[in-house]
């Protein structure tokens, strides 16, 4: 297996009023090429941390991210969009991650006319795109309030496969949306990472949804990973207390 | 059930259409002083400035219909005139201070740090002054004249904008859609531009629209006191200075800019208000 992204000795301190509170501490793992790993973990455990160090949307205190074994942490402004290219992300509360002012097919032409790509054929791929996710085309002229969530989370996923990218993060991606349609959205999610060869990262903390679509899955607790492996094997036999306490609770 | 339904929503409908048509009615009065003042040149019956000693202090009726000022000048005349520096000065500083202010917010809002640290202890400072005290100063310092009242009042008014676009952009800045252009590959200047602004431009529109009666007024301040508008500029505030005088002897040199002002004024305010109901839907009824 070939390995895509190496999240390497991660650390992350906040500070509440000058106190120290370590939320990622030394984590390191590893996403390989075409795999679906999942991440979970209770809330504040620091997944969703290690989601916003790895798009540079937050600073690690130390450690390292290479992506085809390049370190992305130090790229800034054009280099960045390197980075954007491969790994996207798509978040927890659909709604709110479309400008509420533009239509949802503006939100993804955004994202295709920062590749240089003319408006003439960017509309093309946006249509392309929301085929993609199995969206009907008249969507595109919607705005973020008057579509579903589930609707909106497919726009959301349209927008992140529209540079191509290599690994897509979903950061709690289904958290927000009702049962049924969290099936339909990571199903949409495992079909398109076939189609297209993606990695797919999925922090979540539905270990139902993490045992029938990942590859392999990642426990963390209080900013370590404590245990992991095909989701079967911690499911069913887990090594670690914790690990056991978050299936009791669950099953 | 159904019924109430549909008288909820009729209910609604009333509001809503009754909004727009104050907007109609507001947006028109205000398009009609702005108008007036463009046009002023064109307007005034008698030349503002042409002296006439012998028909001096003539009370209003008659052929000069606001009556005449002690040089013989029409106050029609000078009334619409006025409208011109009072209104174009007004418009002026409040686009000015909106800028300014926005620009200065956002800045602090998406930098944060220390330039942040630093911008709002210069704004406290302003904000903790007496404002019209240090407009006064500052316009005396400059020496009088329109544009330095405007600069003085200027410096001390943009504080206010800062505040609510940096407040603003705080809100918004940690939203996922910001977080998403980002990973979309737009740069920091296009956030600003496309998603930033427009979402911010609401509370700023109206509270700018809201002050251009309180900055007229506040112009018109500077004039009396002789900060303002030079003689014989036809300037609202200076033409009350002028006549307050003759207030026992002849009132309507005094009133005539006084009901100006005061008609501007309310006009431009009920004109905010309903901006801001139609833009804050969450104020409305208030």
């Amino acid at each position: 297996m070939q390995k895509l992204l190496e999240v390497k000795e991660l650390k992350k301190t906040y500070y509440k009023k000058k106190v120290p509170f370590v939320v990622v501490d030394k984590v390191s793992f590893d996403v390989n090429k075409g795999e679906c790993l999942g991440l979970v973990g209770e809330s504040g455990c620091g997944k969703s941390t290690v989601a916003r160090i790895i798009t540079h949307l937050t600073a690690p205190d130390t450690g390292s991210v290479l992506l085809d074994g390049a370190e992305t942490l130090f790229l800034r402004g054009r280099q960045e969009r390197w980075l954007y290219r491969n790994i996207q992300m798509v978040f927890q509360t659909p709604q709110d991650s479309f400008d509420p002012r533009r239509s949802l097919g503006d939100g993804i032409m955004e994202s295709i006319r920062n590749q240089g790509i003319p408006k003439v054929q960017a509309r093309k791929r946006m249509y392309e795109l929301l085929d993609m996710v199995e969206l009907e085309r008249e969507f595109a002229c919607r705005y973020p309030h008057e579509v579903s969530g589930g609707q909106c989370q497919r726009a959301a996923i349209a927008r992140a496969l529209a540079p191509a990218p290599k690994l897509v993060i979903c950061d709690e991606a289904t958290s927000a949306l009702d049962v049924t349609v969290q099936v339909q959205i990571a199903s949409l999610l495992k079909k398109l990472q076939k189609e297209q060869g993606l990695s797919l990262l999925l922090i979540c903390h539905d270990l139902a949804l993490v045992q029938t679509f990942c590859d392999r899955v990642l426990v963390m607790y209080q900013g370590n990973i404590v245990e992991q492996g095909a989701p079967d094997d911690v499911i069913m036999h887990p090594q670690k207390a914790y690990t056991k306490m978050l299936i009791e609770s669950v099953f | 059930m159904e019924e109430r339904q549909k008288a909820t929503r009729r209910r609604r409908q009333v509001g809503k259409d009754g909004i727009k048509l104050k907007m109609i009615l507001f947006g028109a009065m205000v398009a009609g002083v702005v108008l007036m003042a463009v046009l002023a040149p064109y307007l005034v019956p008698y030349d503002p400035y042409e002296q006439d000693l012998g028909n001096a202090l003539l009370p209003p009726g008659g052929v000069h219909l606001l009556g005449t000022d002690r040089y013989g000048r029409d106050m029609l005349s000078r009334v619409i005139m006025g409208s011109q520096s009072t209104i174009f000065s007004a418009l002026l500083l409040v686009a000015v201070i909106t800028v300014i202010g926005s620009t200065v917010g956002i800045l602090c809002g998406c930098h944060g740090g220390k330039l942040d640290a630093l911008l709002m202890r210069v704004s406290d400072i302003f904000l903790a002054f007496p404002g019209m005290v240090f407009a006064i100063a500052a316009a005396s310092v400059l020496n009088g004249g329109i544009l330095n009242a405007v600069a003085a009042l200027a410096c001390i008014s943009w504080p206010k904008y800062a505040r609510i676009a940096r407040s603003q952009v705080m809100t918004i800045k940690t939203m996922p859609y910001i977080a998403a252009a980002r990973l979309s590959g737009s740069g920091a200047f296009k956030i600003v531009i496309k998603h930033m602004i427009p979402n911010i431009a609401g509370p700023v529109i109206v509270t700018a629209v809201l002050d251009i009666g309180t900055m007229i007024m506040e112009i018109a301040g500077l004039s009396f006191l002789g900060l303002g508008a030079t003689p014989p500029t036809a300037e609202w505030g200076s033409m009350m200075s002028n006549g307050r005088s003759m207030l026992q002897t002849s009132p309507w040199v005094v009133l005539a800019p006084g009901v100006a002002v005061f008609l501007t004024v309310m006009i431009f305010n009920l004109a905010g208000d309903t901006v801001r109901d139609l833009l804050d839907p969450r104020q409305r009824g208030r």
